[in-house]
């Protein structure tokens, strides 16, 4: 059971969520180009078993809004992603992207100051040498602590078109963007230039099908990486076999079911989201109504099929009209590969626990979350008479969607962002 | 979708098969949303005999088909469309026409309209041909109705005008210049034909290419100029004729948010009309007369 642990409010739509190698920091990007990062807090003596609060760490303004004037359109300054660098020294280190331009950001702790200096006043105005009579060792002093951010890398100009996606390789030297055509590799220490790996735009745009909806490097094999599409397909990809990934080592496709067939058929089939496991074993995938579990091993179909909400089925029409669509959901693993999780609408989420065959339902919203309250299991009711505590499918408020949700890399602890509000549950007291 | 429920005072350049075409399809698409219990013949060829499951399919895959249309032709605001959005919607318009085509309804809706293109040269595409000339915001008959923003275009739209007939024995760099934000769509329109003037050495655009040619310009708006490394220096010169302070962000929104009375496509149909015969086919005049303009730049 989940219980509601704490919850921040934050002034603009968030647009990505992640948890760094440790689960120690949270950073979550906005619409406006911020980015905040949440801290948990050294567990309290006096509740051992209560893993710490999460509280604002550090805020910074990313990215800011640009305006192509030969194009006359705007660069969004809205963060697609974040995400962590593992950790080399007592700095942190993050890559965060808008449509465009990647950047990788440094956040370091300063909590001691210098004090005591010969030639300097305590408020920095230099004294005259001449009255210098004594020396002293300058000593260090605690001050409060003080978190920096400050931009060490901008990765820009090498995306015509929107970034969906950054990977960092297990190599922890090399990273990959990917927009709508094209995948980038580049070198954490080489900003003006990239390499080009995988590139699907057709010559004449008019033949233009399908695009990339997302990428991921593998969690152990450096030169592995995958990359989804609009049609429903993921790419596996060897970056030994040939500098432009154009031919895929693996093509990952479920046929379609002849019996569901619509109009539709192709915009559900659309990959939203690729996330490998922990264990690099298998890879999970988003689509418009389901999660699907592949085995990396097998192409021809997904080992496990988790439906989402099955019951927008027969409104797809409706979804169409009003865009939810086109709606991009995220999904996560928990730390041991056991369960998924995945959002919904209403502030709904979905988890599914592989090993038990058991899914849940559980609902993002200051009523059910008061603190240290216990997360109740909701329920959609598809048809027929509704029980008490159902909700029916016309009353899902569809403006209210779980997009982005993130699952600490060992503990049981969630955050889910709805639209304006971060939810952080814990499975603990 | 109220800024559709005003009839279209006048869509300018426009042919007139297409408007009848677009707003025939608007109106069949607002009377399904929105009058539920009204009865509509769309079809007059339909027997009345014929399966009601039959023709509530048809009328609802009609209906899919505008809606999708609209959405397309909405996709031009400020910021870039989303490309995955685009190709999603184009992919299921072409499912639909495919299966109209199959099934004959898609030669109904062309006789329908008195369309005396090439069979293949499918009005969809034609649709979102016109698309980058339609900028629209949210409510009210700004789509269709220019008759509001005369005062802020007239003045521009002398000067194109007459630009229009000096670029035509001058060159065009003044053509591509002085339209604003559509410019660059034209210009890929122009990049486009280029291709096949290069290929083709000028010869006539194939009537089957045409609907391929469109569906290319739509997302042609996504490419970026400045992507082509060592472009060509004669475009180069093209650019440096462009009048800096036009990008100025107040003047630049402001004619965003009106509705461009000139665009490239008002140029061109006007330039095909002064220059004598109007071919059925109008894009295909535009092309043609793309042709000859590009031949002006590359300076063959």
């Amino acid at each position: 059971a989940f219980h509601s642990f704490s919850k921040s409010h934050l002034a603009d739509i968030i647009s990505t969520v992640e948890f760094n190698h440790s689960g120690e920091l949270l950073a979550t990007g906005d619409k406006g180009g911020r980015v905040v990062i949440f801290q948990q807090e050294l567990e309290s003596k006096n509740q051992p078993q209560c893993r710490g609060e999460y509280n604002v760490y550090s805020t910074f303004q990313s990215h800011e809004p640009e305006f192509d004037y030969l194009k006359s359109l705007e660069i969004e300054e809205k963060i697609n992603k974040i995400r962590w660098l593992p950790q080399k020294n007592a700095a942190q280190f993050l890559l965060s992207t808008n449509d465009k331009t990647i950047k990788l950001w440094k956040i370091s702790e300063r909590d001691k100051r210098p004090e005591g200096y010969n030639l300097k006043e305590e408020d920095g105005r230099y004294r005259d040498p001449t009255t210098v009579t004594t020396l002293r060792v300058p000593v260090f002093q605690p001050m409060d602590l003080m978190v920096e951010a400050s931009p060490r890398r901008v990765f820009a100009n090498a995306h015509t078109y929107h970034i969906n996606s950054i990977s960092v390789n297990s190599d922890c030297e090399t990273y990959l963007s990917a927009d709508d055509l094209r995948i980038n590799l580049w070198n954490l220490e080489i900003t003006d230039r990239s390499f080009n790996i995988v590139d699907i735009k057709p010559v004449n745009m008019e033949e233009l099908t399908e695009v990339i909806t997302a990428a991921e490097f593998h969690p152990n094999q450096c030169n592995t990486f995958v990359y989804s599409s609009s049609k429903g397909t993921i790419r596996l990809c060897d970056m030994r076999a040939s500098a432009l990934c154009d031919q895929h080592s693996k093509l990952f496709e479920e046929p379609e079911d002849p019996s569901n067939r619509s109009f539709f058929s192709e915009i559900i089939s659309s990959i939203s989201d690729v996330k490998f496991s922990h264990s690099g074993r298998y890879m999970m995938t988003r689509d418009y109504l389901s999660v699907k579990i592949w085995d990396l091993n097998m192409e021809s179909r997904p080992v496990e099929t988790y439906q989402v909400h099955e019951y927008l089925r027969s409104k797809l029409c409706s979804l169409y009209e009003n865009d939810c669509i086109f709606d991009k959901f995220e999904c996560c693993w928990n730390g041991n590969d056991s369960v998924v999780m995945t959002g919904s609408y209403n502030n709904f989420f979905r988890m599914f626990d592989r090993g038990y065959r058991q899914d849940v339902t559980l609902e993002a919203s200051r009523e059910s979350s008061k603190p240290r309250s216990v997360l109740k299991p909701r329920k959609v009711c598809t048809g027929g008479k509704r029980k008490k505590d159902e909700i029916s499918v016309d009353s899902l408020d569809f403006n209210k969607k779980i997009l982005h949700t993130a699952w600490h890399p060992q503990d049981n602890i969630i955050a889910v962002a709805t639209t304006n509000n971060l939810y952080i549950f814990q499975d603990k007291l | 979708m109220t800024l559709l429920c005003q009839a279209p005072a006048a869509l300018v350049g426009w042919p007139p098969w297409l408007e009848a075409s677009v707003q025939h399809s608007s109106q069949f698409w607002m009377a399904n949303m929105y009058s539920k219990g009204t009865k509509r013949k769309f079809y007059d060829s339909v027997d009345a005999a014929t399966d009601n499951k039959a023709a509530l399919y048809s009328r609802q895959r009609q209906s899919l088909l505008d809606m999708s249309l609209i959405k397309l032709q909405l996709c031009h605001m400020l910021v870039e469309p989303n490309m995955c959005r685009s190709v999603l919607i184009a992919n299921t318009v072409r499912h639909i026409q495919e299966e109209m085509t199959h099934d004959g309804s898609w030669q109904l809706v062309t006789e329908a309209f008195g369309s005396s293109g090439p069979s293949d040269h499918l009005v969809a595409t034609e649709v979102l041909c016109r698309s980058s000339a339609l900028e629209q915001q949210g409510g009210g008959p700004k789509l269709y109705s220019v008759m509001g923003y005369d005062g802020c275009r007239e003045e521009e739209v002398v000067t194109d005008e007459a630009l229009c007939s000096v670029t035509f024995s001058g060159g065009a760099p003044s053509l591509l210049g002085t339209i604003d934000h559509c410019w660059d769509r034209a210009e890929l329109r122009m990049a486009a034909v280029e291709d096949r003037v290069i290929k083709d050495s000028g010869s006539e655009v194939e009537s089957g290419e045409g609907a391929k040619t469109v569906m290319g310009q739509v997302f042609g708006t996504f490419e970026i100029k400045n992507g082509a490394p060592g472009s060509d220096p004669a475009l180069e010169e093209l650019f440096s004729a462009v009048d800096a302070s036009y990008y100025d962000l107040d003047t630049m929104l402001t004619s965003i948010q009106s509705t461009p009375k000139m665009g490239p496509y008002n140029l061109l149909d006007s330039m095909a009309s002064s220059h004598g015969p109007t071919s059925n086919s109008s894009c295909r005049t535009d092309l043609s007369e793309l042709d000859h303009i590009m031949e002006i730049i590359v300076g063959s």
